[in-house]
């Protein structure tokens, strides 16, 4: 029982994770792509912020008479991670629109067969 | 007063012209701007080099916040050696780039090009010189969306599906390392680079520990393009600009390779990652596919700039191959053969560039009677050729020599002949265009009148690489000193904690 | 044991949803599926003490993530093909990398508790020492400005990057109708028109609230940044993006941009000239309290600036191509 108290968060965000890792790399359609590793990306955020967390903790925001608050680092770093997340989801997603323009699809078989594989 | 900045400078000269470059927008101003950013970062690189080999590591607390509360900037003569030749060889491309992105980019886009490249140069020098796990991370991401954006630029429209499928790996791979970095804070708490070497050591070796090297293994293989996992970069290096191929093979993928070794040397330490994880073994069956496969590939190919981008996958494998041997010698091979595969790569992609820039194509049928209507072209391409298969007087030379001497102290001659024999397949690839260009007349239809040298602009960055080859060839002193002292502290991470303490 | 149960209940949430967006083919539904995961996410993040995190992550995951993938969708067609191609080699690639992870699980320090290494190393220093070092009560922005004010100086240059991919994939926004008349869609739309006008002064004002107060609360420039973004994008997706151009221009948002990692660099700058390190705020005034305050609040400016410029720029690159495909 009390493996899976410890365990049980870390359990369903690996899980998230490889939901988010299938999709990336299963879909075909490059817009889902995208869409697949945000989840990915979201969930290992999870992973993070799931360290940082002390039971009976507080957010990490001085109050009088708190005395235990929750690890601020992993939110620090993770804020960073989430804008960089976003960054590549603008550039990828602009790319996509480039290959609707170039291409007519954004289906990977269809524009894979249109070009010369290497 | 700048003496004691020279480790923030190096990632702050290119991070600072980047958004000034994007102001000032396009105009010659902003080439002659990123190439004095360029230059002078390259004299920070080698001033640190030297003072590192003189003085010994240097320690940077940014922020004024010692380590591990802050983060810091640690420079050993691993990573300043490693620094001088990426701002070295990108400076030559930044000179190059003049003349060829005219040529292959639209105009409007050249205030772009420009900023993203100084970007991708402030991320790649972050990542060599920062001393923080994640930190590296950040700057990671810096390099890599500006090459995603630089590979994107060209005009042919399969340069968009290359960047995408680059963006799709480079991401699974840069959210790889960020699991493993969150695996090794979770069992340490902390993300400084010697911080965490010295609690991994201290600690029992744990299933998560485990767990996260082979997610950060994993993770950094892809952007270095091991194979399997090299399969974005043989399209990138293709269809992005020459200017973007020369300088992308020649900087990020060596980037990674250091960051492999960093995380293995200074962070894991080679007992725990080669003896009690096994990944030597490997590591060598991988490189040594890596050298034949992608060879192989590279000599079957009809596009030049894909028949090198190959080959950079399949040296990529010698200096995954010299890790791999765990010894002083063969580390100094592969550290050695990122700097001189910089030197080779670049002078070869810029080759191909200028012919671009004349023929108009970079099929191997476009550089026949090359050799007569460019002959300082095709020379260059012939001696940076003949570095790749490694020819004595060559800088490929040094490097085969090492691994093969590295090779022969383990007794393992297979290896070694291995080695040798994947340099008979590089006189295949080089010598299919080499043979193009000088036995063959121009094919009927082409105008050779039109066919004449390339600019001077892009001739003088050419020539300065394949001097350098040159150079390396025969005075071996400055790498095999440099590589030398990084690969004994290496292997002496133990100490080198001392040293920092 | 309610933490345990809201945290429980949320987490099977996403479960649920992540697995939906496995199956579905309609991508309109994919989009926002992933708006709900994302919200989801962020309110995992406040069980989790994570209030900063979880603000960002509803700001920019629900937000900005979901505008962008709904705008290309709009160009790209919503649904997605069948593949014909097998995902068996997909699938064992990713229970292998899940079962290395589960097994990664097994050593880990259990959760929630204060005796984990990353309680006891690096973060209690934070906590103990932050409020006297730096002088703030939010613990997270101290470390995000001050002690780790590199990674964030990265962060700034990284959205920076961003805006100059997706400007020069997608071209710079040029007003297409110079006689700023709405030609939005939602410009028939009285009580959109209304409530709009009422509400974004108000969008505005938190904006600058949560700039300022990041230091007390939660907060801070980049939240600030994507808010004030998120503001003019209402405008503009109510009134037309030409009258939203009136406001900000493109053009000036390729200055705020640059300029805004740059206030960033400086503050660094100046901080090495007093002969300091490198973002050292300690010499920027006569006490090191002062000092890493005016250092701070200089440089979540900088954030603020750099992250509405790129937020908005990003909005109106791809709203041009909505628009232009619109036309055509």
């Amino acid at each position: 029982m009390s493996v899976i108290v410890d365990y049980y968060n870390y359990w369903i965000v690996v899980f998230l994770m490889m939901a988010g890792f299938y999709v990336v790399i299963s879909a075909n359609n490059l817009v889902k792509k995208v869409v697949g590793l945000n989840i990915f990306q979201t969930s290992v955020f999870m992973l993070y912020i799931s360290m940082g967390k002390v039971s009976g903790g507080t957010a990490p925001i001085i109050i009088e008479g708190v005395t235990q608050y929750s690890n601020p680092l992993p939110h620090v770093l993770i804020l960073t991670a989430i804008v960089v997340g976003v960054a590549t989801t603008a550039v990828g997603l602009s790319l996509v629109i480039r290959i609707k323009h170039a291409y007519g699809t954004v289906e990977e078989n269809e524009f894979q067969n249109e070009d010369d594989a290497i | 007063m700048l003496e004691q900045h020279l480790p923030a400078l190096a990632i702050l000269l290119p991070l600072i012209a980047a958004p000034i470059v994007f102001i000032l927008g396009r105009s010659t101003v902003v080439w002659l701007l990123a190439t004095f950013t360029g230059a002078w970062a390259s004299i920070v690189a080698f001033q640190l080099l030297l003072t590192t080999l003189a003085e010994g590591a240097i320690h940077y607390s940014l922020g004024g916040w010692s380590a591990p509360w802050g983060i810091e900037l640690t420079v050993d003569a691993l990573n300043a050696f490693v620094l001088l030749a990426v701002t070295g060889v990108s400076t030559m491309v930044l000179v190059y780039s003049k003349e060829s992105i005219a040529k292959e980019i639209d105009k409007a886009k050249h205030g772009f090009y420009y900023t993203a490249y100084l970007l991708a140069m402030a991320g790649l020098s972050g990542i060599l010189i920062t001393g923080d796990a994640f930190n590296l991370f950040v700057f990671l991401e810096i390099s890599s969306l500006a090459t995603y954006t630089l590979v994107s630029l060209a005009s042919d429209r399969r340069c968009l599906t290359a960047a995408f499928r680059y963006l799709i790996m480079g991401t699974i791979g840069a959210t790889f390392i960020l699991i493993g970095v969150g695996l090794l804070y979770m069992k340490t708490g902390t993300l400084n680079m010697l911080d965490l070497a010295e609690r991994i050591a201290a600690f029992d070796r744990s299933r998560t520990i485990n767990t996260g090297l082979a997610f950060i293994v994993v993770g950094v293989s892809i952007k270095l393009a091991l194979f399997p996992l090299h399969r974005w970069l043989p399209p990138a290096y293709t269809y992005a600009p020459s200017a973007v191929s020369s300088f992308l093979a020649s900087t990020a993928t060596k980037v990674a390779v250091y960051v492999l070794i960093r995380f293995i040397f200074t962070i894991f330490g080679p007992d725990y990652v080669f003896y009690d994880m096994g990944m030597d073994m490997v590591f060598m069956f991988l490189a040594i596919v890596a050298i034949f496969k992608c060879s192989y590939m590279a000599a079957v190919q009809n596009n030049v700039k894909t028949i090198l981008a190959f080959s950079s996958v399949a040296q990529v494998g010698y200096m995954v191959l010299g890790i791999s041997l765990v010894t002083t010698t063969g580390l100094m091979a592969g550290l050695i053969h990122i700097f001189n595969h910089a030197l080779m790569k670049s002078a070869l992609f810029m080759a191909v560039g200028a012919v671009f820039y004349r023929v108009g194509s970079v099929e191997v049928h476009a550089f026949k009677g090359m050799g007569k209507q460019m002959p300082f072209t095709m020379a260059a391409f012939t001696i940076a050729g003949l570095s790749i298969i490694g020819v004595p007087l060559t800088a490929g030379f040094v490097s085969k020599w090492y691994l093969v001497s590295a090779a022969l102290q383990q007794n393992l001659w297979v290896i070694a002949v291995l080695i040798l024999l994947g340099s008979l397949l590089a006189i295949v690839y080089i010598g299919r265009i080499v043979e193009a260009a000088y036995f063959h007349d121009v094919p009927e239809g082409r105008d050779a009148s039109k066919l004449k040298e390339a600019p001077l602009l892009m001739l003088i960055p050419m020539w300065v690489m394949v001097l350098a080859n040159l150079y390396f060839g025969i005075d071996t002193s400055l790498t095999t000193e440099a590589v030398g002292h990084a690969s004994e502290w290496l292997f002496q991470s133990t100490e080198l904690l001392e040293v920092a303490q | 044991m309610t933490e345990v149960l809201i945290d429980l209940v949320l987490l099977g949430m996403l479960a649920m949803t992540a697995l939906r967006v496995i199956f579905l083919k309609d991508l309109f539904a994919v989009v926002m599926l992933f708006s709900i995961f994302s919200f989801v996410s962020a309110l995992i993040f406040i069980n989790l003490d994570a209030v900063d995190v979880a603000f960002t992550e509803a700001a920019v995951g629900a937000g900005i993530s979901t505008v962008l993938m709904l705008g290309t969708i709009a160009l790209t067609g919503r649904t997605e093909k069948k593949n014909s191609h097998s995902s068996i080699l997909h699938l064992v690639v990713v229970c292998v990398t899940g079962a290395a992870l589960i097994y990664g699980t097994m050593d880990m320090p259990p959760f929630g508790n204060a005796d984990n290494p990353i309680h006891q190393h690096v973060a209690p220093r934070y906590i103990e020492d932050s409020p006297k070092e730096v002088g703030l009560p939010n613990i997270v922005t101290s470390v995000l400005a001050s002690y780790r004010g590199f990674d964030t100086l990265g962060e700034t240059v990284v959205v920076f990057a961003a805006m100059i991919g997706v400007l020069s994939l997608l071209g710079t926004a040029r007003p297409t109708n110079k006689r700023a008349t709405p030609e939005s869609g939602l410009a028939k739309h009285r009580v959109l028109h209304v409530v709009a006008k009422i509400i974004i002064p108000f969008i505005i004002l938190f904006a600058l609230y949560v700039q300022f107060h990041g230091d007390y609360g939660p907060g801070g420039g980049f939240q600030a940044g994507v808010i004030a973004a998120a503001a003019l994008i209402l405008y503009a997706l109510v009134f037309g993006a030409s009258f939203a151009h009136r406001i900000v221009s493109p053009r000036q948002l390729e200055v705020f941009a640059p300029l805004g990692v740059l206030l960033y660099a400086s503050v660094g700058l100046v901080g090495m000239i007093k002969g300091a390190n490198f973002l050292d705020y300690n010499v920027l005034a006569s006490t090191a309290a002062a000092g890493q305050h005016y250092g701070i609040i200089i440089i979540e400016l900088g954030v603020g600036l750099t992250v509405f410029a790129a937020m908005l720029g990003l909005f109106y690159a791809f709203s041009n191509q909505v628009e232009r495909s619109n036309v055509q």
